[in-house]
């Protein structure tokens, strides 16, 4: 395996909402109003090699986005350290610094929010790399219609604002912008979400085509587990800000070992042309406000016994390469073989 | 049979830019019927959106809809003065926008913004809103509503925002719902929970939608029917079996075949060759023809007119995959 060029350890980021005024008066009062925390990120400890695509998957509101941005050097960890090529990131001076956010670019989730409306996409495109010294200011606009084109928009457009594309234009604006700098890391967060397949397909073949040319790392964020399937090497499962599971790909799709992960791959949607009935989630939906003790997950597996809610579990190496969550691993009980959406387990 | 409770008739918008005058729409018609979903897909930038924005009466300056008409329940919308179209946005007419940002006001608390959505057509008190909008993010997924409605946008996940979009559009229990990639931010998981939501709303109601998406796994378990843009044209239409199972067009047979699922790992995924027209500059003819395997001289020339196929299905293309053309 080829050199770590992102480490995280130990990497956790809360979110705290302060209590207001009148929850302060309420408190003198005895009220016992506590801060509102959310725990984002929880103690996630993760590797990923030069040239390695990890996808990153995960129920909505786990975290994925919060952990793209520190990795990314756009949020500082309230705990723990990250480290670009073996050298922590908060001890390098100001210079490398910037050196190495500029190899680590984050394509949003958002693209709206993260493109600004008052300047022309050729400027949204072209400025960064104009700075950084990377084309020559002269070369600008051709170099801007070559980015264009690899993600298949049309250069003539380059003179228009944000709002004048469509939702899937303005998704691979956001992509051009970071391939332009010419990154070694792409933090990619649902970049493909609002492309059309044919599209998607043009992309992820792009992204396929930089890795074999220039070794670029990818943490590639999305809940589309096909595509994550199809572009991952291994794939980090995360839930209520913790990575329950981290895998091989080929391994994880075909036998996932923590509980969660084995719900979620469960529902692979299938392009199957069958009306169904979509039903709602089973077990209460945990709240990163109020997360569950000791394994997040307890409330809703179907495996949970007497130390599940009481002690967590640690992300442990099960077999060589595979990491998963779960006092299973430790026996005696035996291992699950498969989760059905309605909980049920039977044997493998 | 009922009539349809939306009619889109001969649709055209154009927006003019720099590089003149661009056709988004260009002649776009269907129906929608009571309680029926309608799957719009295609390629991204065909006038998906602006065809549901067009519905909505939201199409600024300058763009403009250049011709066609469209109806709700029978009563012409194009022309109808912006108070009108006010009072039925958000209450007859919703839509869920594919940029969740849309909807909601990044300065404002998501509980003031959900009772302002509630009282703009009801008229309850505050305490009652509230209870409501609590509800409604209960019932979209959100954990831990009540502590999460005094919160900000930009305190909430991706996925978070374009749920609390959706409960939004979903308040008032429209009789016409258009939703613009409701899901695409959200996991499997969740995504079962707002179509399981948003299909008791429709068998309770019988709200109709236009459900636009690119996950055609989305569309192939939950619509009836699907239509399939490109620049901006519908193409195809049929029931979502017959689209899915046996295009008749070029176009949708290439976008089934570029779904990741379909490809093997490791090998780059199929795409359709080629790049999306500008639509400033279409070629002659059909749209697609630059990029179609199956384009002839006609097909450069002759632009094809909407033909009705067997199966209440349509298709726009001179050499359908399957199926012979039915005699007008
Ligand atoms: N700036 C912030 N202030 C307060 N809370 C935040 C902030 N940003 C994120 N959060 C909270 O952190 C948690 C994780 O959010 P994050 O955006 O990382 O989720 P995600 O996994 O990317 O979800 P999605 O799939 O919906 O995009 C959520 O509960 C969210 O409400
Ligand atoms: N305000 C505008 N000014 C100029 N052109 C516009 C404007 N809004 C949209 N367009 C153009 O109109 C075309 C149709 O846009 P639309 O947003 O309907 O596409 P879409 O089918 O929804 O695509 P996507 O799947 O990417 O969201 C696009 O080519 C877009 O560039
Ligand atoms: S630790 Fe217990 S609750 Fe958690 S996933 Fe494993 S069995 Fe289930
Ligand atoms: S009309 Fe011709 S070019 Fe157009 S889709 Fe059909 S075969 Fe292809
Ligand atoms: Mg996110
Ligand atoms: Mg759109």
């Amino acid at each position: 395996m080829s050199a770590p060029i992102i480490e995280l350890d130990g990497v956790s980021k809360r979110f705290v909402k302060p209590l207001d005024a009148a929850e302060k008066v309420a408190n003198l009062f005895g009220a016992g109003l506590a801060e509102k925390m959310v725990h984002a990120v929880d103690a996630v400890s993760l590797t990923i090699a030069e040239g390695e695509v990890v996808g990153l998957v995960g129920e909505s509101g786990c975290g994925k986005s919060t952990l793209g941005r520190i990795v990314a050097g756009i949020l500082e960890p309230s705990a723990g350290a990250v480290s670009y090529k073996s050298r922590r990131t908060e001890t390098l001076a100001s210079a490398e610094r910037r050196a190495a956010q500029l190899a680590v670019q984050m394509i949003f989730q958002d693209p709206m929010a993260s493109l600004n409306p008052r300047r022309r996409v050729v400027e949204i495109i072209g400025e960064a790399p104009v700075v950084h010294g990377l084309v020559p200011a002269s070369d600008m606009d051709a170099y801007v219609c070559e980015m264009m084109g690899r993600v298949g928009l049309d250069p003539g457009a380059r003179r228009r604002y944000p709002h004048q594309f469509s939702g899937g234009q303005r998704a691979r604006i956001g992509i051009a912008r970071a391939l332009a700098v010419k990154p070694q890391v792409l933090v990619c967060d649902e970049s493909t979400a609002a492309l059309d397949v044919s599209i998607q397909a043009q992309v992820l073949n792009l992204f396929m085509k930089l890795r074999e040319e220039f070794r670029l790392t990818y943490l590639f964020v999305s809940h589309d587990l096909g595509v994550v399937q199809h572009i991952s090497d291994r794939v980090a499962v995360m839930y209520l800000g913790r990575i329950v599971e981290l895998s091989p790909t080929d391994e994880i799709f075909r036998a996932p070992n923590h509980p969660y992960t084995q719900a979620l791959l469960d529902e692979v949607p299938r392009l199957e042309a069958k009306k169904k009935r979509f039903s709602a989630l089973k077990g209460e939906i945990p709240s990163p406000l109020h997360p569950p003790s000791g394994c997040h997950f307890h409330p809703r597996c179907p495996f949970a016994f007497e130390r599940c809610p009481v002690e967590r579990p640690v992300l442990k190496e099960i077999a060589p390469g595979r990491f998963s969550a779960c006092h299973l691993n430790d026996g005696p009980q035996p291992r699950p073989g498969k989760v059905f959406s309605d909980g049920e387990a039977v044997a493998a | 049979m009922t009539p349809p409770i939306l009619t889109v008739r001969d649709l055209v918008v154009t927006f003019g830019t720099r590089e003149g005058v661009l056709t988004a729409v260009n002649g776009v018609s269907f129906d929608l019927y009571l309680g029926e979903v309608l799957g719009l897909v295609g390629e991204s930038g065909s006038g998906k959106s602006v065809t549901g924005l067009a519905i909505l009466g939201l199409i600024d300056p300058p763009g403009q809809i250049a011709r066609g008409s469209i109806t709700l329940d029978g009563a012409e919308l194009i022309g109808k003065p912006e108070e009108e179209l006010r009072a039925l946005r958000g209450k007859r007419l919703a839509m869920i926008f594919q940029d969740p940002m849309t909807t909601l006001n990044p300065v404002l608390r998501i509980d003031t913004q959900m009772i302002e959505a509630i009282q703009a057509h009801e008229r309850v008190s505050g305490k009652a809103a509230r209870e409501r909008a609590r509800q409604a993010l209960a019932r979209v997924g959100i954990p831990s509503p009540e502590e999460r409605l005094d919160a900000y946008p930009h305190q909430f996940s991706g996925g978070m925002r374009q749920r609390v979009a959706i409960a939004i559009a979903l308040l008032h229990r429209p009789a016409v719902l258009v939703a613009d990639e409701p899901t695409t931010a959200l996991d499997v998981t969740i995504q079962a929970q707002i179509l399981a939501e948003v299909q008791s709303l429709a068998a309770e109601t019988g709200t109709a939608m236009l459900w636009i998406t690119h996950d055609l796994s989305v569309i192939a378990g939950f619509a009836d029917r699907i239509a399939v843009m490109y620049a901006g044209r519908i193409v195809e239409t049929g029931s979502v079996v017959d689209v899915l199972e046996t295009p008749i067009h070029p176009y949708t047979a290439g976008l089934i075949g570029s779904v990741p699922s379909r490809n093997k790992r490791g090998v780059p995924l199929a795409q359709i060759p080629g790049m999306t027209p500008s639509l400033a500059k279409l070629p002659p003819g059909c749209p697609f023809s630059p990029r179609c395997p199956r384009a002839t001289v006609t097909c450069r020339t002759t632009m094809p007119a909407e033909t009705p196929f067997a199966g209440a299905r349509m298709a726009r293309c001179h050499h359908p995959l399957t199926g012979e053309p039915l005699a007008a």
